[in-house]
């Protein structure tokens, strides 16, 4: 057990006990363990999920020893599956480790009830026809699909999930609730113990910034009929009236801290718009015996700042570090804990009187629950994703959409995704990939461009493809295995960090936009990520649009110099 | 080479073939392709890769499969348990081994034909001499200090003629990851050409440190208590040791102290786990985010090695904490980057010997305190080495010499070593009497 915690130390540090938890609980589905899925598995298996299995029905060839790992020269001619199971088992025997000798195509069709038992299948180098059946099952099941793709140096990876929620986001940086505009009555009694003006220069120095701002912030109420600075001629006024306070004669680092912390006073946090989307959600307003935990959850925080909270969240209870006396801190650290426990027991009283009315055990959501709940209410995250079969479908009713973007100066998203969905298009018409020949690599790229020109525009000519591109998925030569092991590398993990699939604590998977799809109401913006390694940007990915531009730049002049760097060196 | 030895089989390197064999409209400068191109990443090119941690496992297993021959790697650490979630070349009964003996030979055995050769060693024990026989350095590091180091060995190879223009063949392209948990960053370092770690050194953040009369006198939080014990305590108490943080009788002390004294201020959150992090500085690493920051390195090795594809322009930055983002930002050198520029600029008197220089340089404001006992060195050539003693005596008469008569007519760059430097001091030498003043800005190597 101290091994173990010993040996996830340094993930135990981001996911915490929870993420850990829920990984080791995780059944990963693995479907071909190609270099892409070797990747991926291998860093899962790493950091300790519960089992996995591989499905794939290949043997081991030459080409598998030049990209993969986990596939050796002595495994030649014998099962991938196998082979990669057995070299995956050695990095972590607590994992257990299945394979099936089959190829996924061939298991979809003969037994598609076997995808149901995982919590996640993550589905490399597969083409659109199977993609869409392992959707629909995935889907029934309630099973996270994750869909990778390596093509070359050029990647997409997709995830597709009915709802993913989130309750442990863990921002980058916390939002500090500290209610210095409002301040409940426990609060208001604490500070009063403090005398501001004391003539003991250090006791002066040594009361904490926020006891000073609650203060002022009482004191300028009481003089402008219980209102807040409200502009900037008001607050510039309030900050003197903390500097008047300061003690000439002493670096007082307190007054220093109040001064830079006094915009909380008038821009305390409010409820983002994310937030307010979930609280608002249907699925709360919708509740039934079924439903999830955590809507009912989310139910009862509705509820809560409704009612009790008078539109404030229930309070995190965490303070910053403030100079002050000892026990100055801790006393003032207590007073905003013990309000955060007692939101949590009216959220959790919320809580009961809900699973009540659905005829569910009353104490079936246990307190600890509750609390951990709304420490992390701020950052609450609901992903959903639409189905493969819609996004497939949209791309002709996006055609508009499409275009532009295409037309637009940094078009690589936009080219590539077309142009990686063509070249399966382009597989299930000539029976092979873009490039595979040598011989017909010329005439597989006007054979490229007007299948992925196609799927824009029906008898299109793709003309608005460009050519750099189109040249370049075609001198991939990819097929299903025509790997790069860095390019797969990346791909391969991409999803993984997308978390809360398997950690449900960590960081919401909201992998790049394909802004093509636009907005769906009921989905997540940012459902794909295809990107292309060996541009110049290394791996673009979109995530937000308006930071699109900023990603343009030119590597002319690095170019040149790489030239003179090494001159002439490839005839060595 | 028999294919027995190489593992070269046939078809084994066909989807590298693809990129080097065939001529693509996004690739490096002046790409031809040609079945050479392999021949010289697997029988001629020299890799160093420094570090065999997380992101140094995951270089030497993408290197190797990307097709590098000749890889070296350089680590002083042995194998902690705590490595095992992520560095997956080690197993649990490697604990206790270097991690970058038993790293090269864990590659050598998966792939075949590859040769990793081991130095289980500091950066700083290996000679200048043995940085610059390879051609590319990929770096897999945790710290600014190791960073700093090889920056400056880098850096000190380059090499500006009288004009103030850049060699390209002194050149030693470096290529750097670096992750933290979710978060990452690759980069490509053309010394001289693109910022160096020097010139953006504000890329890395400065560590917290606590005043210290917070920690004796008022502590508040857990890591104050921590921090008592750790920088306070234990001299005051264990003056004979010096503290190790990975002896774990030192680290439960260290713990015991800290619980003892946030029991007496009344402050919860003591654990050992923190503990361990605030002593030891830990940074939060997961497998995933090594093997992406990583498989971006080693794929940049490659274009530079090969041309296949076209290069990163200059630093990519990745974050994985909402979704996944990445920015690739192209930084601008430091004009006046005391390790990378063509130099800080000093005139001279063109008669002055080498001697009278080397004072004037001591007592030049701009360097205070950083020279004591220089030594001088000028495109490539030692004019004056103050240790040790053979070279000393061998450059001695220089001492005597002009300016002039060591530099030519027009002055030049001369790198400046010592002791109390942290790299090496580049000085751009104009002489006074001379038509043209010295122009730092637009003659360096970057226009
Ligand atoms: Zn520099």
């Amino acid at each position: 057990m101290a091994q173990k915690k010993q040996k996830y130390d340094r993930q135990l540090r981001i996911w915490g006990e929870h993420g850990q938890e829920a990984l080791e609980n995780a059944k990963v589905c693995l479907l071909n363990c190609g270099p892409t899925g070797s990747e991926a598995l291998k860093n899962l298996v790493l950091g300790g999920i519960g089992s996995f299995t591989i499905v794939d029905g290949k043997k081991v060839e030459p080409s598998d020893l030049g990209n993969n790992f986990l596939l050796d020269h002595d495994s030649l001619g014998s099962s991938r599956a196998k082979t990669a199971t057995s070299l995956l088992q050695e990095l972590n025997d607590t994992v257990d480790a299945q394979f099936v000798e089959e190829s996924p195509e061939a298991l979809l069709n003969s037994n598609p009830g076997f995808f149901g038992d995982f919590t996640l299948v993550i589905a490399t180098q597969l083409t659109e026809s199977a993609l869409l059946k392992l959707d629909k099952i995935c889907r029934e099941h309630s099973v996270t699909l994750l869909v990778a793709r390596s093509y070359g140096l050029a990647g997409l990876v997709r995830i597709s999930t009915e709802e993913h929620t989130v309750i442990e986001s863990k921002p980058d940086s916390a939002v500090e609730d500290l209610r210095f505009h409002c301040p409940w009555p426990a609060l208001t009694e604490y500070a009063a113990d403090f005398d501001i003006d004391t003539k003991d220069p250090l006791t002066h120095k040594h009361i904490p910034y926020g006891i000073i701002l609650l203060k002022v912030t009482e004191e300028w109420k009481a003089s402008h009929d219980g209102k807040l600075p409200a502009n900037s001629k008001e607050r510039a006024e309030f900050k003197e009236a903390i500097k008047a306070r300061t003690n000439p004669l002493e670096e007082e680092e307190n007054y220093k801290e109040a001064l830079a912390a006094a915009f909380k006073v008038w821009s305390p946090p409010s409820i983002s718009s994310e937030l307010r989307t979930v609280l608002d959600d249907r699925a709360a307003e919708t509740l039934d015996a079924k439903s999830p935990v955590f809507w009912i959850l989310v139910a009862a925080l509705n509820a809560f700042v409704k009612g009790e909270g008078a539109g404030e969240l229930p309070l995190e209870g965490s303070i910053p570090d403030m100079t002050s006396f000892t026990e100055s801190y801790v006393g003032l650290q207590r007073v905003y804990q013990e309000k955060a426990l007692s939101d949590a027991a009216a959220v959790e009283g919320h809580v009961r009187r809900l699973l009540k009315k659905l005829g569910r055990e009353p104490a079936s959501i246990s307190p600890p629950t509750v609390k951990h709940f709304c420490k992390n209410a701020r950052n609450l995250r609901v992903l959903r994703y639409r189905p493969l079969a819609e996004e497939y479908g949209a791309v002709g009713n996006k055609k508009g959409e499409l275009q532009s973007l295409l037309g637009s100066e940094d078009n690589s998203h936009a080219a590539l995704y077309l142009l990686l969905r063509g070249a399966d298009h382009f597989a299930a018409t000539y029976n092979r990939f873009p490039g595979v020949f040598d011989s017909e690599l010329e005439e597989d790229v006007s054979r490229l461009k007007a299948v992925a020109g196609g799927l824009l525009n029906e008898g299109g000519s793709g003309a608005a493809l460009p050519d750099d591109y189109v040249t370049e998925v075609c001198r991939f030569g990819a097929g299903h295995q025509a790997d790069h092991e860095a390019v797969c590398t990346t791909v391969g993990n991409v999803p993984l960090q997308r978390d809360g699939i398997l950690i449900g604590c960590a960081k919401p998977l909201t992998i790049v936009d394909a802004p093509l799809f636009g907005e769906t109401p009921r989905e997540s913006k940012r459902n794909a990520l295809n990107f292309m390694l060996g541009r110049k940007r290394n791996v673009a990915c979109v995530s937000h649009e308006n930071e699109r531009d900023s990603l343009e730049m030119s590597d002319a002049s690095l170019r040149s110099h790489l030239s003179e760097v090494f001159p002439g060196r490839r005839r060595d | 080479m028999g294919a027995m030895d190489t593992g070269n089989m046939e078809g084994r390197w066909r989807d590298l073939d693809y990129l080097l064999l065939r001529q693509g409209n996004i690739v490096g400068p002046g790409f031809e392709p040609a079945p050479e191109i392999r021949d010289f990443l697997q029988d001629d090119f020299k890799v160093l890769v420094i570090g065999a941690g997380g992101l140094g496992c995951e270089l030497l297993k993408d290197l190797a499969l990307s097709g590098f021959g000749h890889i070296d790697v350089i680590d002083m650490d042995t194998i902690d348990v705590s490595n095992l979630n992520r560095q997956f070349l080690f197993r649990m009964h490697d604990v206790g081994k270097p991690k970058a003996t038993v790293a090269a030979e864990r590659v050598m055995k998966r792939v075949k034909g590859v040769t990793v050769i081991p130095h289980h060693c500091r950066i700083e024990e290996k000679p200048d001499e043995f940085y610059k026989d390879f051609h590319i350095i990929v770096l897999g590091l945790d710290s600014l200090e190791a960073r700093s180091y090889i920056n400056s060995v880098v850096c000190s190879f380059l090499e500006y003629d009288a004009d103030g223009t850049l060699d390209m063949s002194t050149i030693k392209p470096m290529v750097d990851g670096g992750t933290e948990g979710f978060k990452g960053h690759a980069r490509v370092i053309l010394p001289g050409v693109t910022p160096c770690f020097h010139c953006t050194l504000w890329l890395f953040p400065p560590q917290t440190t606590f005043p210290l009369c917070t920690l004796a006198e008022t502590p508040r939080s857990p890591a104050h208590c921590i921090e008592y014990a750790h920088l306070i305590q234990w001299g005051q108490e264990r003056t004979s040791e010096t503290f190790d943080a990975d002896n774990p009788e030192h680290m439960k002390w260290m713990y015991e102290q800290a619980l003892k004294r946030a029991e007496q201020f009344n402050i919860s959150g003591v654990t050992y786990s923190l503990t361990q992090g605030v002593v030891k500085n830990i940074i939060p690493a997961i497998a995933s985010t090594n093997a992406i920051i990583a498989a971006s390195c080693s794929l940049e090795a490659l274009k530079i090695a090969t041309m296949c594809s076209s290069g990163m322009d200059n630093y990519m930055m990745y974050v994985g904490t909402q979704g996944v983002y990445t920015h690739t930002v192209s930084y601008e050198k430091d004009m006046s980057c005391i390790v990378c520029s063509l130099g800080v600029p000093v005139h001279a008197d063109a008669d002055s010997t080498l001697d009278q220089f080397m004072k004037q340089l001591i007592a030049d404001d701009r360097f205070s305190g950083k020279l004591s006992k220089p030594s001088v060195s000028h495109l490539g050539e030692n004019l004056y080495m103050a240790a040790p003693p053979i070279l000393e005596e061998m450059t001695r008469e220089n001492l005597s010499k002009s300016l002039v008569e060591l530099l030519g007519e027009k002055g030049g760059t001369v790198n400046v070593n010592d002791k109390k430097l942290a790299g090496v001091l580049r000085v751009q030498v104009a002489f006074s009497d001379a038509a043209s003043e010295p122009n730092a800005m637009d003659t360096a190597g970057a226009g």
